[in-house]
């Protein structure tokens, strides 16, 4: 059994754990501890995701219980994808949070670890229990860091994020409750199995369970119609954290991608493919609704909280078309979109800060200082965002319409995604527009933030290169994305490897 | 040399620009024409071989899986179309150099230039249709950058605009069009996708693939309906205006056309809606040119007419029309960007571009007036001239193309009529701002430009010239070479002569060249007529504009209608999604509700359980404007729920249900003090009535879903706790084995949940100052006696015997009920009795004032607990135990599972002090001002 397993999870949660403990450290060095924390787990990411690769499934069965008594830990390529997205995500927003947005409340740092502690839990558990458990994690460090600031608008925000998320929370325990009571079983592999040899007097509840666990996923991936907790909460939060937040989405996306695939995956029996009816509907309809809502907006981050909507139907779409080629293109477009959302609400906290009392709200001002340099970025992120070519998004969209090919749906995915696209064309042109092009000549220079400018935009050029990244080397990512996908559509090696002996439990 | 190297020179080329602009305005425009000076240096030495009739494929791996590769192409039409993207891009940039302003930031321009100029190479160069799809996107995006280059100007950023929502919409359909067109092809490169037209034409996709990528090209090109962005892009720099108009951006959508002409056209339907698009543009585009007042906008719309002209001759399909096709793009390319430099040069010495005030210039600048007045009559079509031949060859292929139909006379008359207009719109061009009388009150006196500037002007003039009078010395083998590589075979043979006797061409351009003549003549009469009829009417722009703020309009009533900002809303469509999705479940797995389990038989306790529950949660919905009954009732509610547990034997849960429910009471209590103690108003009526519906819906379904459950027969894993507890996990406490042991990693998130909400709670509450009530609802004020003596007393009393049955509980808790979960509970009522009866300043003394390091100890031996098990080589969490003897203690046993409580017990205790601590603070901060609270820090 190798520990590197459940490594990223330990050193997230015993760096919040120290960090809490040295309180009385001077911030520098906290910060350094931090940062040391977040950098080695992207170093743990990077050396799981190789090991990996050749398709084996790592299982750490913690307390030493073996599946399905005990709780799992399960690493496949999927999680280890997940891991790797997530670190990397991390770590520049915390580069930029340590440039003073650490400083705005208490505890910033070990709710942030901890945050990573959820997150990677969720990725990494094999049992549907303990994904509620990571949940409420998650749930928690994410209310603090939504609120860390504070204000009067945060505290509304966060206080309506919770409240609907501990509904989500409720609604998990009824269903987890309900497969329990049905299946027997907790662990996600052995629910698979469970349902294959399912009596059909208990399948509608079965049924009936596995759709409220992707109601309380849909929910954490804001699909329509519950999308609404996420434009203000993204909003209204600060520029980390509304980074950090781009791989929370993800989080019910990836829940949903796994209860498809594994859980209610082809091996399920006559429960075989449970979301397909749901899925692809919602998901374009989040497509337009996210780009409509960005068309609607009328201040920066509102504008970047709706696309990221936007993209989680783009997400999904992929999810939901359910091939291998399809599958292959939401997993690529999954840290593309990661990226692209994160590094633009770096880039909207430098705006914000260049424009006085006109926020990030889309008026007239004073020309920004640094407003070519911005104007830029703002540029060069619009294009990755709304999947112009020749980055990242181009090529997220192109796979997807790709494998779109030949599914029944074809017309409506091909109609939605390329319509989707010319929406958010529309609305991010007007909005660049307003904040770069439509600016008078100041009267007297607005006040130019104190920190350096290389300082400040490194954590963003550095996800801006991410996703270069990924342009270049599409090909070894895509291969990996489809050799997941692979692995995801056999579900064997996942089942496998967690019930090495099978069939002994009916 | 390689294609590809060509296309990074220029982009590499771009950054450079934008670099040196740095040392020097003029900087720029040196570099910016040395490298397209380098582009076309690599390009000139693979023309011989393209000659030949070779064909250059480049290839490197980028994205093979997907068929996307970096593969580069270059024959006969590939090759037209760079030279003329280089040649008259250099010219471009000379020109711009003396026509941009000491305003105008030269870098930035350039860099913008050479990016366009790299993307529309890379049209030109693409073999793989995906890559050339990326480029003609770029291509989109760069003109965005281009025409928005004067950004302060309202029209030039509503311009880039429009251009960039039109071309970018186009862009993505030609994006789905051509993954069909990869798709029914079976590659994306045009070396397979040119080979295989009839396997396309014969596809089921043909259709909606065709209507794509010509959405694309036309959209591009400017094509009746989407042509009135043209005309709104003059409002970049006038060098640019005459790069797109001629060798760039609306030649690359009729690039397109000819590029896939082999694989698409031949069908009715690329006749048909290729040929409608053609033909309206060309008569739209020529009227409207007639009636324009501004010299760019008049060229504006003649390209467009041109533009319908090339797209009518590759409709008509024949490989002779195709032929005429390319020779039109290369003529066009020549006198339009020789047109619009003219107009740049008119506008940049004489203040304007209206040719109302425009007049009688030829005193002024009889060179330039010279120059404008040759490249005018090439687009009018006169003899002598380039435009004349390609112009012939249209109407006979019109001709031609029009007596296979029906109706067919309909074609070369409509061809006329557009024939017609194009000279009135020249002659205009000439008159109106040559002759015609004097200037009318210009802004300055106009003169002649710098040599330089002029240049360029002459050398495409020439060009005209050349080609008019010796087409056969000229321009005929790169016509041939470029045509073959349109139509992929050997070109028909051609005759360029300019003389071919009399024939119907010859007739038709008589007729156009008088009648335009005339139409002119009758312009003013005409121009009446447009500006009271037609104008108001027929604006495309205006008809964009409404469709873009409908688009705003609806997109935001829709967001305002979902997102209100409600949380009831929120909860509201969640309830609903979850009972629409629970439902549909459950009736398509199908099976029966109940389950077939024996039913035990119903007893008085626990009816009379379930009924103080029912009447319980009632209570607490219709009081829910008392809050304090309200949080007793719940109380009540909680208290009535651990007895239930006690009844079907559940005593570890009774015991945690108890204690959670004392120190959320408790804790409730201090948090509802701060609550504003007037209520807002209620919800209206209906919305209070669907809020009941889907309350009690969801109840209903909450309700049934636990019976369905329950109802069944339950078979679990659960055996297999109760057979390991003892042997594995040391204990015979099953539910604490489970705890610690079995899922003792579930217990290790759940302590760092409770962590995370004390640590978020005093995040929180640190930050806000909440004033609390005086008196309570009614008024009165607050008991003096806040903390009676007997009470006080007790409760001291009391501590130590807490205390003492909290360790108890937590040591007993392996193997009875109990636990480190329950004892840490059991601590935090004693403390919180305290607090309660002793008042927080009294309670604070005495306690840790910062229990922060109590919270992370407890996480941390938690942590470590799981760790240890690494040293002798077992996952984390696992868990060992042994019996030990002491004397005068007797036997008992010690499981590594008891650290790990131990740690579970300190996260309790110390995140509900945490809370508690901080709640107390408030509480004193609302009677008195905030005085040491720093110290708690």
């Amino acid at each position: 059994m190798n520990h590197l397993v459940i490594a990223p999870l330990l050193l997230p949660l015993l760096a919040g754990i120290v960090l809490l403990l040295l309180r009385p450290l001077p911030l520098s060095q906290r910060r350094l501890l931090s940062l040391a924390a977040v950098l080695a787990l992207v170093v743990m990411a990077i050396m799981l995701l190789l090991e990996v690769a050749d398709g084996s499934v790592w299982v750490y069965a913690l307390g030493n219980w073996p599946a399905p008594y005990g709780i799992v830990l399960v690493l496949d390529r999927l999680a280890a994808l997940m891991l790797l997205t997530t670190s990397l995500l991390a770590l520049f927003a915390l580069l930029y949070a340590c440039r003073g947005t650490d400083l705005a409340g208490r505890h910033f740092h070990v709710l942030f670890q901890l945050q990573l502690f959820g997150l990677n839990g969720a990725f990494l558990t094999g049992d549907l229990f303990n994904l509620f458990v990571f949940f409420e994690v998650l749930l928690l460090a994410s209310y603090g860091l939504l609120l860390h600031g504070s204000g009067k608008r945060r505290t509304r925000a966060g206080l309506h994020f919770v409240v609907i998320n501990l509904a989500g929370s409720t609604l998990f325990l009824f269903a987890v409750g309900t497969l329990y009571g049905v299946l027997g079983s907790l662990n996600m592999a052995d629910l698979a199995v469970r349902l294959e040899g399912l009596a059909p007097a208990d399948r509608g509840v079965a049924e009936a369970a596995g759709l409220l666990l992707f109601v309380v996923f849909a929910l954490k991936a804001a699909l329509i119609p519950l999308h609404l907790w996420l434009p203000a909460a993204y909003a209204s939060t600060s520029a980390p954290v509304a980074a950090l937040f781009a791989i929370m989405t993800k989080v019910g996306a990836y829940a949903i991608l796994r209860l498809d695939t594994l859980i209610f995956g082809a091996g399920a029996g006559a429960s075989a493919h449970l979301l397909d009816p749901w899925l692809l509907p919602l998901a374009l309809a989040t497509l337009a609704i996210g780009m409509l809502g960005a068309i609607a907006s009328t201040a920066l981050r509102q504008q970047l909280a709706y696309l990221v909507v936007a993209s989680v139907g783009s997400l999904l779409v992929a999810f939901g078309l359910g091939t291998e080629a399809a599958i292959a293109a939401g997993l690529y477009y999954l840290p593309h979109s990661t990226f692209a959302a994160g590094a633009f609400f770096l880039l909207a906290d430098s705006i914000v800060i260049r424009r006085g009392d006109m926020d990030d709200r889309f008026q007239a001002n004073a020309a920004m200082t640094e407003r070519r340099l911005l104007g830029g970025y703002f540029f060069v992120l619009a294009v990755i965002t709304v999947g112009l070519p020749p980055l990242s998004g181009f090529l997220g969209k192109f796979l997807t319409l790709r494998a779109a090919l030949g599914h029944p749906a074809e017309a409506w995915v091909f109609a939605v995604v390329l319509g989707g696209g010319l929406l958010g064309l529309i609305a991010l042109a007007r909005s660049g527009s307003v904040m770069f092009y439509r600016a008078y000549r100041p009267a007297h220079a607005l006040k130019t933030p104190g920190s350096r400018l290389v300082v400040e935009l490194a954590p963003l050029s550095a996800l801006v290169l991410l996703s270069l990244a990924m342009t270049v080397w599409a090909e070894p990512i895509h291969r990996y994305a489809l050799d997941t996908a692979e692995q995801l559509l056999g579900g064997a090696d996942y089942i496998r490897a967690v019930l090495p002996n099978r069939g002994g439990l009916q | 040399m390689n294609l590809m190297s060509i296309i990074i020179t220029v982009f590499a080329g771009s950054l450079l620009t934008a670099w040196v602009s740095r040392f020097g305005r003029l900087q720029a425009a040196w570099v910016a024409g040395l490298i397209t000076l380098a582009a076309l240096a690599q390009l000139l030495p693979m023309v011989p071989s393209v000659f030949a009739g070779n064909t250059h494929i480049e290839h490197w791996a980028w994205f093979p899986s997907v068929g996307l590769d970096l593969s580069f192409r270059l024959d006969g039409l590939a090759m037209l179309f760079a030279l003329l993207i280089l040649g008259i891009g250099l010219l471009i940039v000379l020109y711009a150099r003396y026509y941009l302003s000491a305003r105008d930031c030269m870098g930035r321009f350039y860099s913008y230039l050479l990016m366009f100029m790299g993307a529309m190479l890379g049209i030109a160069l693409s073999e793989n249709v995906i890559q050339l799809l990326i480029f003609w996107e770029l291509t989109s995006l760069t003109s965005f950058l281009l025409i928005s280059y004067w950004q302060d100007r309202e029209e030039a950023r509503q311009g880039a605009r429009m251009a960039l929502a039109i071309t970018g919409a186009g862009g993505l359909a030609l994006l789905g069009g051509l993954i069909m067109l990869g798709q029914i092809a079976g590659s994306y490169e045009l070396s397979v996708i040119l080979n295989s037209g009839d396997q396309i034409r014969a596809h089921p996709l043909y259709v909606p693939m065709l209507v794509l990528v010509l959405l694309g090209a036309f959209t591009k090109s400017a094509q009746f309906p989407f042509h009135f962005w043209l005309p709104n892009a003059m409002a970049a720099p006038t060098p640019v205006s005459a790069y797109l108009h001629s060798a760039t951006m609306v030649k690359a959508g009729v690039f397109l056309l000819a590029r896939l002409f082999p694989a698409l056209s031949g069908t009715p339907e690329w006749s048909y809606l290729v040929g409608g698009a053609g033909l309206m543009t060309l008569l739209v585009g020529a009227v409207f040119a007639l009636f324009k007042h501004d010299l760019k906008g008049l060229l504006a719309y003649s390209t467009i007419s041109h533009l319908g002209l090339i797209t009518l001759l590759f409709a008509i399909g024949t490989p002779l029309a195709a032929v005429a096709g390319v020779f039109h793009i290369i003529n066009h390319a020549i006198f339009k960007a020789s047109l619009f430099m003219a107009a740049g040069i008119i506008d940049h010495e004489a203040g304007s571009r209206d040719m109302r005030k425009l007049n009688g210039l030829w005193k002024y600048m009889p060179h330039t007036a010279m120059l404008a007045m040759v490249a005018s009559a090439a687009m009018a079509g006169v003899p002598l001239l380039n435009g004349f031949l390609s112009k012939e060859m249209f109407f006979a292929e019109a001709a031609s193309a029009g007596s296979h139909l029906k109706l067919g006379w309909l074609l070369p008359a409509a061809v006329t009529i557009a024939g017609i207009f194009a000279v009135a719109y020249s002659v205009r061009f000439i008159h109106d701002v040559f002759y015609n009388g004097e200037p009318i009150d210009l802004p300055k006196t106009p003169h002649e430009p710098p040599r330089w500037m002029k240049l360029p002007v002459e050398l495409l003039v020439a060009l005209c010239l050349l080609v008019g009078i010796l087409p056969q010395a000229t321009v005929q083998p790169l016509l041939e070479i470029a045509s073959a590589g349109v139509l992929q075979t050997t070109p028909p043979d051609f005759d360029l002569a300019i003389w071919h006797g009399v024939n119907i061409a010859l007739i038709m351009s008589v007729v156009a060249l008088v009648g335009g003549g005339l139409v002119y003549a009758m312009r003013l009469p005409l121009f009446r007529l447009h500006d009271e009829h037609l104008a108001p009417r027929l604006q495309a722009k205006a008809v964009f504009d409404h469709i873009m703020s409908a688009l705003f309009r609806f997109a935001s009533a829709l967001t305002r209608a979902l997102d209100t900002g409600s949380l009831q809303r929120m909860l509201v469509l969640f309830f609903a999604g979850a009972l629409v999705l629970g439902v549909g479940g459950f009736l398509m797995g199908g099976g029966p509700l109940s389950g077939n389990r024996a039913m035990l038989p119903l007893d008085p306790l626990s009816l009379m359980a379930a009924l103080i529950l029912i009447f319980g949660t009632l209570a607490v919905v219709m009081s829910h404007r008392q809050r304090f009954t309200a949080l007793i009732l719940i109380g009540v509610v909680g208290l009535v729920v651990s007895l239930i547990f006690v009844k079907f034997s559940g005593p570890d849960l009774a015991l945690t249900q108890l204690s959670v429910e004392v120190v959320t009471i408790v804790l409730l209590l201090l948090a509802l003090y701060f609550l504003p103690q007037s209520h807002s108003a209620e919800s209206p009526r209906w919305r209070r009535a669907r809020d009941l519906v889907v309350a009690l819906l969801a109840g209903t379904g909450a309700a049934l879903l636990s019976w369905a459950v329950l109802s069944r027969p339950f078979t679990s894993i659960s055996d297999y706790f109760l057979a390991n507890s003892v042997p594995g996990g040391g204990g015979s406490n099953v539910v604490n084995v489970i705890l610690v042991d079995f899922r003792g990693f579930d217990t290790l998130g759940e302590i760092t949940v409770l962590a995370l909400a004390a640590l978020g709670i005093f995040a929180m509450l640190e930050r806000i100052y909440l004033p609390g009530p005086d008196a309570d609802a009614q008024g009165r004020p607050w008991n003096w006696d806040k903390h009676p003596a007997v009470m006080a007393s007790f409760a001291r009393l009391l501590l130590p015997l807490a205390l003492m049955v909290s360790v108890f509980i937590f040591l007993r808790g392996h193997n009875l009920p109990g636990g480190g979960f329950i004892a840490g509970l059991v601590t935090a009522v004693a403390l919180i009795m305290q607090y309660l009866a002793n008042g927080e300043e009294w309670t604070q003394d005495r306690l840790p004032a910062n229990t922060h390091p109590m919270l992370a100890m407890g996480l941390l031996i938690a942590t470590l607990t799981g760790l240890g098990s690494w040293l002798f080589g077992y996952p984390f969490l696992t868990s060992s135990f042994g019996h030990f003897h002491l004397p005068f203690i007797g036997e008992f046993e010690l499981a590594t599972a008891m650290a790990f409580d131990l740690g579970v017990y300190l996260v309790v205790v110390g995140s509900v002090l945490l809370i508690l601590i901080y709640l107390g603070l408030m509480h004193g901060a609302s009677h008195r001002p905030a005085s040491g609270k720093e110290d708690y820090r």
